[in-house]
């Protein structure tokens, strides 16, 4: 969109005034995270695949929710400690069980989560298959007359000829 | 006739998964804490003059870990319920008083030193428990919420129901109801009270 009028340019100037006025309390938000980089990368990583308990469709590490600040800094402990990250998940699932990994563990638990799509893409080929063989057996030409409907095709047949 | 039977069958079946499926609420996770021991601790219990407390202190007893804080509303909507339980003193109920200060009631710009703010937690717990009813044999403090994420908690009040080894044998997210009190728990208690 291209400003034209002296009104658009001031309302463009505004809003642009809003965004900057705005930044501050955005940054406000973000806690910089102390200390190492290694382990903020590795705290990063593996909080992206663990699941905040309080808002369950956001992860660890976009989460803004207390529990999730305390688990981020529980986690930051236990990788200070030089903990690996299966011992990490491990030490959450413990306490909160398997729902707060976004991977679970492959388990008798959970392999209809694993593996139940699959099954049900082969029952569906199964299914495909056998309708596909059924309407392929049922073949027009083998499909046997009886003698009152080949009299009445020839019939047909015949008055068709006629002029 | 079949050809419509096996499309209506599939259906149903979904319909079911659906129903119960959607009727769950997603909240209520299933604690891996039941069946293991009640991980250890030892707090600041809301009077000052009292020693530390710890679940080791139990033993020998079926007792409640009831976690609540003044700045939860379903504590205080849960409440009641509890102080009338613990008129019939059936079993001990321990309340873990879970981070009562919170970020945003720490001054602007400060953070509360750490005996500054058992202080201020312990004023603020009794006026509530002064004011709402005391059911508690004892409250804990858990004011940087360590011992909470040891017992998983993640959303107040919750209830724990711990055996006379140690071992936790029943979790509940969320406030406690009459019906669940009566229907699940108090049979629960009985059966480990014989034992």
């Amino acid at each position: 969109m291209i400003i034209t009028t002296r009104w658009g340019k001031s309302l463009g100037l505004a809003l642009l005034g809003l965004l900057i006025g705005w930044a501050p309390l955005q940054a406000k938000e973000a806690v910089p995270a102390p200390g190492d980089p290694v382990i903020e990368k590795r705290l990063a990583l593996i909080s992206e695949e663990l699941r905040c308990l309080v808002c369950q469709n956001e992860s660890l590490a976009s989460s803004r929710a207390e529990l999730a600040n305390d688990l981020r800094e529980e986690v930051r402990k236990l990788l200070r400690e030089d903990q690996s990250d299966a011992q990490i998940k491990a030490y959450l699932v413990m306490r909160y069980g398997d729902f707060v990994l976004y991977r679970p563990e492959v388990k008798p638990l959970t392999w209809v989560l694993w593996f139940g799509p699959f099954a049900l893409l082969l029952l569906g080929l199964l299914g495909l298959m056998a309708y596909i063989r059924e309407r392929q057996s049922v073949k027009p030409a083998q499909a046997p007359l009886s003698e009152e409907d080949r009299r009445k095709v020839e019939r047909i047949l015949k008055m068709g000829d006629a002029p | 006739m079949k050809r419509f039977l096996i499309p209506l069958v599939l259906f149903l079946g979904l319909v079911i998964f659906l129903a119960v499926g959607l009727s769950r609420d997603p909240h209520e996770i299933p604690s891996p804490l039941v069946g293991k021991p009640a991980p250890g601790f030892a707090l600041n219990t809301l009077d000052a003059q009292a020693p530390l407390f710890g679940p080791q202190d139990m033993k020998g007893r079926v007792w409640i870990l009831n976690v609540w804080a003044t700045w939860c509303t379903a504590c205080r909507q849960e409440h009641p319920l509890w102080v009338a339980f613990s008129k019939e003193n059936a079993l001990p109920i321990v309340g873990l008083n879970y981070k009562e200060i919170q970020p945003q009631d720490e001054p602007a710009g400060r953070k509360y030193a750490s005996d500054e703010k058992l202080k201020l937690a312990r004023e603020r717990s009794a006026l509530w428990l002064q004011r709402y009813g005391d059911p508690y044999l004892l409250s804990v403090l858990d004011l940087d919420g360590r011992v909470g994420i040891d017992y998983g908690v993640y959303g107040v009040p919750e209830t724990y129901l711990i055996d006379k080894n140690g071992v936790i044998q029943y979790k509940k997210i969320g406030a406690m109801t009459p019906e669940l009190l009566q229907s699940t728990l108090l049979p629960l208690v009985r059966k480990l009270n014989a034992l």
